[in-house]
């Protein structure tokens, strides 16, 4: 569960990127965060994370009250989620498993466990044969999709993507949308910000649009352009 | 900590110095560049330390005695000298055995003054047992019944003393200076192959890596890092000592003083280099990291 009562953030150059937030995101939702650049998306991603703090408000995930938590907290509380980002984010000297494999050793799994979980994760996202590689070996596609498998290695509750398919091609990104699906009906929270309106459209899901700093529509099963009616 | 993760820091920790490449080598040569003057300067004042000491033991009291003193005062006054509480060893030393030793130092010339033209005294020789007590000893036996005089060396002994303070006082503080500079290298060093890996810093954060977790496997590489770089240090004292003791030993052998032999201080000299390379490199890893753990 997500939820955020009054939040407003305003970072030192004043630019308000956040105008009295209030949403609640139910466990095993799928929404879309949409808007144009500069609205206000990432800042809103980036609080769920802690990454950033808000100015004033309250931001809830899961049981953690997050402008209370102190900042060695923080790393718990991102054990219980799973971040994907544009960029991948992949650490470039790390095999594949081993990039998988991080995210358990973290929380000091078992070396048994993290084997099996990893190989698990790998094939789902149907890169199991790719174990051996090093992210700059592989295509954008399966970058992202090997940044998946390391954001639900930890069976997270939630999953928060950032434009996860933003640099890949349409087909590539619904390969990368049916992973997400996948992990969204086995009742994960996916909170995915995104420009790409055509996967919008089709994987039709919660729409929160942002712009300038203020949430101007919340619809359940919306499509990326508010109807005109 | 478990041990599965503790094994898995150290496993990383090598795995990285070998992806780092350049940037490994660049601090192991910091490393090793400091850690040869630091081996270097130990084995200097260590040494001189060793003779200064020597010198300093060596201070004795020349207890003149007074000609035509009998056998039986001597025995005497050999009793009150040793009733002083700090004497050490009391040696007698004929008049015929003193000209002997000026002979043997200053030329067969003195040879003149032998048998019953012997200007000299005969000498109880005074060793203290701390070797500052050497003038107390001195005093004291001045004023003894018997005594012609006695003597210490007075002011040259006192200026030795002085500069033996100073030499470690010196030896100290270069030291320290050369160990801080090692440090500020190192993590300097250490700080730049960090900040190349900045952005790993920051993903292994994203998932949840708590400071302690990030940090264990740089602190070890800074380990490693002074582990590995102590090698060079200690080959070239080793061998540099061994050739310079000879050397030198061959020189010192009519003096009577010895530099410290390299078995066991070669020994102390490489535990300590291994030992001062693994805490700076650790330490200077850890310093040069905590910039890049604030959340």
């Amino acid at each position: 569960m997500i939820e955020f009562k009054h939040v407003f953030k305003k970072y030192p150059n004043n630019v308000l990127a956040a105008e009295d937030f209030n949403v609640k995101i139910k466990q095993g939702e799928f929404i879309y965060v949409i808007g144009p650049s500069g609205a206000g998306k990432s800042t809103f991603i980036k609080m769920m994370y802690r990454e950033e703090r808000p100015t004033s408000g309250e931001v809830t995930v899961n049981d953690y009250e997050l402008q209370k938590m102190k900042n060695s907290e923080v790393p718990y509380l991102r054990r219980e989620l799973g971040i994907v980002f544009q960029d991948f984010k992949l650490l470039s000297k790390l095999t594949v498993f081993e990039n998988v494999a991080y995210a358990l050793q973290v929380i000091e799994k078992e070396p048994d466990f993290i084997e099996t979980r990893v190989n698990y994760v790998l094939d789902l996202v149907g890169l199991k044969h790719k174990a051996a590689s090093f992210p700059n070996e592989l295509s954008g596609g399966e970058q992202q999709r090997i940044s998946i498998a390391r954001a639900i290695a930890n069976k997270p509750e939630i999953v928060i993507a950032d434009e996860p398919t933003g640099n890949l091609d349409p087909d590539t990104a619904s390969g990368i949308m049916e992973i997400l699906e996948r992990i969204n009906s086995e009742g994960t929270t996916i909170v995915m910000a995104t420009h790409n309106s055509q996967i919008v459209d089709e994987y039709t899901h919660r729409v929160l649009e942002i712009d300038g700093g203020k949430i101007v529509r919340d619809q359940p099963e919306g499509g990326f352009f508010q109807d005109e009616d | 900590m478990k041990i599965s993760t503790f094994k898995r820091h150290m496993i990383e920790s090598l795995k990285s110095l070998k992806r780092n490449g350049w940037m490994s080598i660049a601090a192991f040569s910091a490393v090793t560049v400091t850690l040869l003057l630091v081996g270097i300067l130990l084995s200097i004042l260590m040494n001189v330390n060793k003779v200064a000491s020597d010198i300093e033991n060596d201070v004795q009291v020349r207890v003149l005695i007074n000609r035509g003193t009998t056998k039986k005062q001597e025995q005497k006054l050999k009793e009150n000298l040793e009733d002083l509480n700090y004497v050490g060893k009391i040696k007698f030393s004929s008049k015929a055995q003193e000209l002997k030793n000026v002979i043997g130092s200053y030329g067969k010339e003195f040879k003149l003054f032998g048998g019953d033209d012997n200007p000299l005294n005969d000498v109880f020789v005074v060793s203290a047992k701390k070797p500052e007590q050497t003038v107390k000893i001195a005093k004291a036996a001045q004023k003894m019944k018997y005594v012609y005089d006695a003597k210490y060396g007075g002011a040259s002994a006192k200026k030795l003393f002085s500069i033996v303070d100073n030499i470690q006082k010196w030896g100290i503080g270069i030291s320290l200076l050369l160990l801080f500079v090692a440090v500020f290298l190192i993590s300097n060093t250490i700080r730049i192959t960090i900040l190349s890996r900045k952005n790993e810093i920051a993903i292994m954060r994203l998932v949840g890596a708590t400071n302690g977790f990030i940090r264990w496997p740089f602190i070890l590489e800074g380990a490693w890092t002074g582990l590995f770089g102590a090698i060079i240090p200690i080959v070239v004292v080793n061998f540099g000592y061994m050739w310079l003791y000879k050397v030198i030993s061959a020189s010192l052998a009519s003096t009577g003083y010895h530099l410290l032999s390299p078995g066991v201080f070669l020994v102390q000299i490489d535990s300590l280099l291994i030992f001062i390379g693994i805490v700076i490199g650790a330490i200077g890893s850890g310093v040069s990291m905590r910039r890049f753990l604030r959340i």
